[in-house]
């Protein structure tokens, strides 16, 4: 694999490179050689920088230790304060000239094999001045007794995502049911309330050829579980008309009707085919190299986000795929693996625009659902033309409901101002002639928080 | 929450007597409580003390990080609490052998609270009534403030890690006759100290020469011994002046200097603004010794709970259980950090220390390994070392001072290092080092210590104010910056300056080589809720 991007490397260098991109291309290919053939795509590597998860001094106490008694988490559902009260409070901080405090979007990992979570938790900082233990020359280091050398190894631990908080994940993509939907719709709703997310126009009614609704929509004659009064009424004046009971010269009383058994009509139960909207959105990012930390997060972040709006917004009939690309672009079964798989590769940004092109056309999916595309990535690409890139892109305009692409920059990537995707997309014409179909956020992903990232989906989105 | 029955309730004065008979003090009342979970519920953020101040964040998940960021000093979690008369916590099903091993436990922690001297300023204190008072007052405000309590609590809580434990502390409450003059304490503790940077003998030899002119003429001594210095060192009146000003402007911890200096605060509508922030500061001062005295608190509690228990004829028939109930509190974890375990470990080692005699200059003298390990002089003084120990130590000193090669061989002890493997997607722990030196600058590393932040008087005045941050190798953790600074502008009405250090990494590493990082001094300014960041040289 790492050949072939060396290959690739080579014809880009013979066709002529700017020196800025032939920089990041270098130190791409360096970080994959790095790795043997087979690692390529192995999980995610966050752990070395993040704190030890063994217990420290400070993690113990009387309580849980000696009395057996277990402190309680303060949340908000024990608090008995409803979300609406903390974020009306936020609100209030926000009027006052205050930032926010709460923050909505930690969120349960998802682990794969099991039904994604996403759990809204709102949460808060006290923030002091504290040291910051992530950064120092020393390398992280607890405390252990027992047996064993200097250099023995005397325990490992899976790198997936621990447990409790961090960044979350929505819920399986493609083919596997939607179980973690109500909270992302949840989590969807106080988005688009609180943080002002657009609510979508044409939704674009479609029937479902696969939904079904009960209701009391067909109408009986002699039993059934409504009188449909009206009905009823008619049928009897129908019948004493015909049985000559009334007639129009003669006056008539109510009481003189002779009711027919079948006269009753009620209203009863049915099956009717149910009208829906419903949404394909579809995820792409960028996994090579440069991708690694915070851009990631920034991406994963920001598309979960979308992914609960759009939840909210098309009463969960949403149905995602998930695209991942380096120089090459492959399909994804769930977010966790969309969340966590890091490669050191390199960077070609139009095969995975082309791969949803392709999964589009041949699942004929544009002929009964809005499409959104939205794809994260840190700006670069080994092609700085962007030809076959503005290709694709043209060709999923024909289709797509909405395209939003978000570029959360590495402090040092190769151009100062503006980033290679940037440029051939600025370049293109494409934002400025269709702005209700493509959209483009720029963010430095290392100081991108989370009100940046919501405020970069009002931009795509709005 | 109801008080335990009376049957317990005997239990535990029983244990009382015992406790004592070993040589522990504490009062004579305490106060046991059952627990339900509904009232852990309403506890747990309020650090257990029923009566704490109530505050809107307590009801919202705090992002704690698993002890990184500490929120309050002390374990929120904590079992008892320091007031008078002391209160302890109780799960209402314990069966009786339980709760004596517990008490004991409780009891050794009380001990500690009334003896150590770094809880000295709260020796006297009923702090649940105390904070019942403040509760009230907070209560009283907020009908007439509104939620601009609630920021001024949330601004003070921002920097409530910053004040000046150990300064309050150190204020001895001794007479001021037996104090020499403020000039003679500028002189040798600081002038020769700091500024000439004086060698010891030097230092030596000016004591000398000052005690003998005392002696000669009490009177005039202090003056003679300065008409000599005049001379020698002319700008040495000009310093001391500068330093008797700055002293008479109070502390210079944050919190302190903020409430007695803030136009702000002064202002006559602002006064409960103040009382808000002493609230805050008082609260988080009564909380401090508790944090630094972690390790050492619990290991004297898990020695005491052994010692008494395991004597008491009331463990009979529950040897077995108790060994495990105290297994699982006091064994060494095989990766992590217990300080029941190392507290108590390292106390049993300072007690065997001290009773062979080891803790003798003599001792320390001695090279050979195999005299060193059958030195014993049976004097015997060990019981007397671990009660010095409780009344006067902490645990850096406690540590610092204790651990070393000999302790860690005999625990087996070793500093575990964690590494990703990245062929088998695992992260590995190893041994990293079994050095006394590097287990012990591992633990020192992984003590509370919040950052040192100071006011420089030169620099602020009623329009800005001017923090320093003595770096110590750790960065402040930068998204916390802003809001923390917002605060503070609040409180202090004007614009806020914060010097510090910050580490950047130079280009990230590649595989297998080390980050190399480089040091920055930064200004950042807040101004009307703005934050900027400038370079310093």
């Amino acid at each position: 694999m790492a050949d072939k991007d060396l290959e690739l490397f080579r014809r880009l260098k013979e066709k002529g490179l700017d020196p800025g991109l032939e920089r990041v291309i270098k130190r791409e290919l360096d970080e994959s050689r790095g790795m043997k053939p087979g690692e390529r795509h192995a999980l995610c590597k966050e752990a070395p920088t993040s704190p030890l998860s063994t217990p420290g001094f400070y993690d113990s106490g009387d309580m849980s230790t000696i009395s057996n008694l277990s402190p309680m988490g303060m949340t908000y559902h024990n608090a008995l304060k409803s979300l609406d009260d903390l974020l009306e409070h936020d609100r209030q901080r926000d009027a006052d000239g205050f930032p926010r405090k709460i923050r909505i979007g930690r969120l349960i990992k998802p682990s794969p094999g099991k039904k994604g979570q996403v759990i809204v938790v709102p949460t808060t900082t006290e923030d002091k001045f504290y040291h910051d233990n992530s950064i120092t020359e020393e390398e992280p280091s607890t405390g252990g007794s027992g047996e064993g050398d200097e250099g023995d190894v005397i325990g490992e631990q899976p790198i997936d995502p621990q447990q409790g908080e961090g960044e979350g994940g929505a819920g399986e993509g493609g083919d596997a049911e939607h179980d973690i939907s109500s909270e992302a719709f949840d989590l969807g709703k106080i988005l688009t309330e609180k943080f002002e997310l657009p609510n979508l126009k044409d939704k674009g009614r479609k029937k479902s050829f696969t939904k079904y609704k009960y209701d009391l929509t067909d109408k009986n004659r002699g039993f059934g579980q409504v009188l449909d009064k009206k009905s009823t009424l008619k049928k009897i004046i129908e019948t004493n008309i015909i049985l000559g009971r009334i007639t129009d010269k003669a006056e008539f009383e109510s009481h003189d009707f002779l009711i027919n058994p079948g006269d009753h009509i009620y209203r009863i139960m049915s099956k009717e085919k149910d009208f829906e909207n419903q949404a394909v959105v579809f995820f792409l990012r960028d996994y090579s190299g440069s991708m690694g930390g915070k851009p990631t997060e920034v991406i994963t972040s920001q598309h979960l986000f979308i992914y609960s709006w759009l939840m909210y917004q098309y009463q969960n009939n949403v149905e995602t795929r998930f695209i991942l690309h380096d120089t090459e672009a492959k399909e994804i079964k769930d977010f966790h693996t969309y969340h966590n798989l890091n490669v050191a590769g390199g960077t070609n940004v139009h095969p995975a625009f082309e791969l949803t092109n392709k999964i589009v056309e041949e699942e004929k999916l544009a002929i009964d659902n809005n499409i959104y595309v939205f794809h994260g990535t840190d700006g670069d690409d080994w092609e700085n033309t962007g030809e076959k890139m503005l290709e694709a892109t043209k060709k999923m305009l024909s289709y797509a409901n909405r395209i939003g692409i978000t570029i959360a920059r590495n402090t040092w990537s190769s151009t100062a101002d503006l980033s290679i995707v940037e440029k051939y997309m600025n370049g293109s014409g494409l934002l400025r002639e269709k702005p209700d179909l493509i959209r483009m956020d720029t963010m430095i992903a290392e100081n991108a928080s989370e009100e940046r990232i919501i405020d970069g989906i009002k931009k795509l989105i709005s | 929450m109801e008080l335990i029955d009376q049957h317990t309730k005997a239990i535990m004065e029983e244990c009382k007597v015992r406790a004592r008979d070993a040589g522990l003090s504490f009062d004579d009342e305490s106060l046991e409580y059952i627990v339900t979970n509904r009232d852990l519920l309403e506890l747990s953020p309020k650090v257990m003390i029923p009566t704490l101040y109530d505050y809107w964040l307590d009801d919202v998940e705090v992002l704690k990080n698993k002890g990184q960021y500490k929120l309050y000093p002390g374990n929120p979690y904590e079992t008892v609490i320091n007031s008078r008369p002391a209160i302890s916590f109780y799960n209402d099903n314990n069966p009786d052998w339980l709760n004596i091993m517990i008490f004991y436990h409780v009891l050794a922690h009380i001990d500690f609270f009334q003896n150590n001297i770094l809880f000295e300023k709260t020796w006297k204190d009923d702090f649940a009534g105390q904070a019942l008072a403040d509760k009230r007052l907070i209560e009283n405000l907020r009908s007439e403030h509104g939620r601009w309590v609630d920021y001024v609590i949330e601004f003070s809580r921002g920097i409530d890690n910053l004040a000046g434990y150990y300064d309050a502390l150190a204020r001895p409450g001794f007479p001021d006759t037996y104090k020499p003059s403020d000039r003679v304490l500028f002189y040798f503790d600081v002038f020769l100290q700091e500024i000439l940077k004086s060698q010891d003998h030097e230092i030596f030899k000016e004591i000398e020469r000052y005690n003998q002119l005392v002696e000669q003429n009490p009177e005039l001594g202090e003056s003679l011994f300065f008409s000599e210095i005049r001379p020698h060192y002319p700008e040495f009146e000009v310093k001391f002046e500068k330093y008797r000003k700055q002293e008479e402007e109070g502390p210079l911890d944050l919190m302190g200097f903020i409430r007695d200096n803030s136009v702000v605060l002064q202002k006559e509508d602002n006064q409960w603004m103040k009382s808000v922030l002493s609230v805050v500061r008082n609260t988080a001062l009564y909380l401090a010794p508790q944090i630094r005295t972690k390790i050492l608190n619990e290991g004297w509690a898990s020695y005491w709970h052994d010692e008494l228990f395991r004597k008491d004829d009331r463990i009979s028939g529950h040897e077995i259980a108790y060994a495990r109930i105290n297994a699982g509190v006091t064994a060494l974890s095989r990766v992590g950090l217990n300080p029941y375990a190392i507290g108590l470990r390292l106390i049993q080692y300072i007690e065997e220390l001290a009773d062979k005699g080891k803790l003798d200059f003599n001792f320390q003298n001695i090279q050979d390994i195999q005299t060193r390990e059958n030195f014993d002089k049976k004097v015997g003084t060990g019981r007397e070392a671990i009660f010095k120990l409780r009344k006067y130590s902490a645990d850096f000193p406690f540590i610092n001072k204790y651990v070393d090669q000999d302790f860690i061989d005999k625990h087996d002890l070793f500093v575990a290092g964690k590494r990703p493997n990245m062929e088998k997607g695992t992260i590995e722990y190893f041994v990293k080092s079994r050095k006394g030196e590097d287990y012990k600058k591992m633990l020192i590393d992984s003590l509370y210590h919040p950052p040192s932040i100071t006011v420089v008087p030169e620099k602020t005045n009623e329009k800005n104010i001017y923090l320093s941050h003595d770096f110590e190798g750790k960065q402040l953790i930068r998204p916390f910056v802003a809001n923390t600074m917002i605060g503070i502008e609040y409180l202090w009405g004007g614009q806020v300056q914060l010097e510090t250090t910050e580490i950047v990494m130079k280009k990230a590493p590649a595989p297998g080589e080390k980050p190399e990082f480089s040091y920055n001094r930064v200004l950042y300014t807040m101004k009307d809720k703005r934050l900027s960041r400038g370079k310093l040289e």
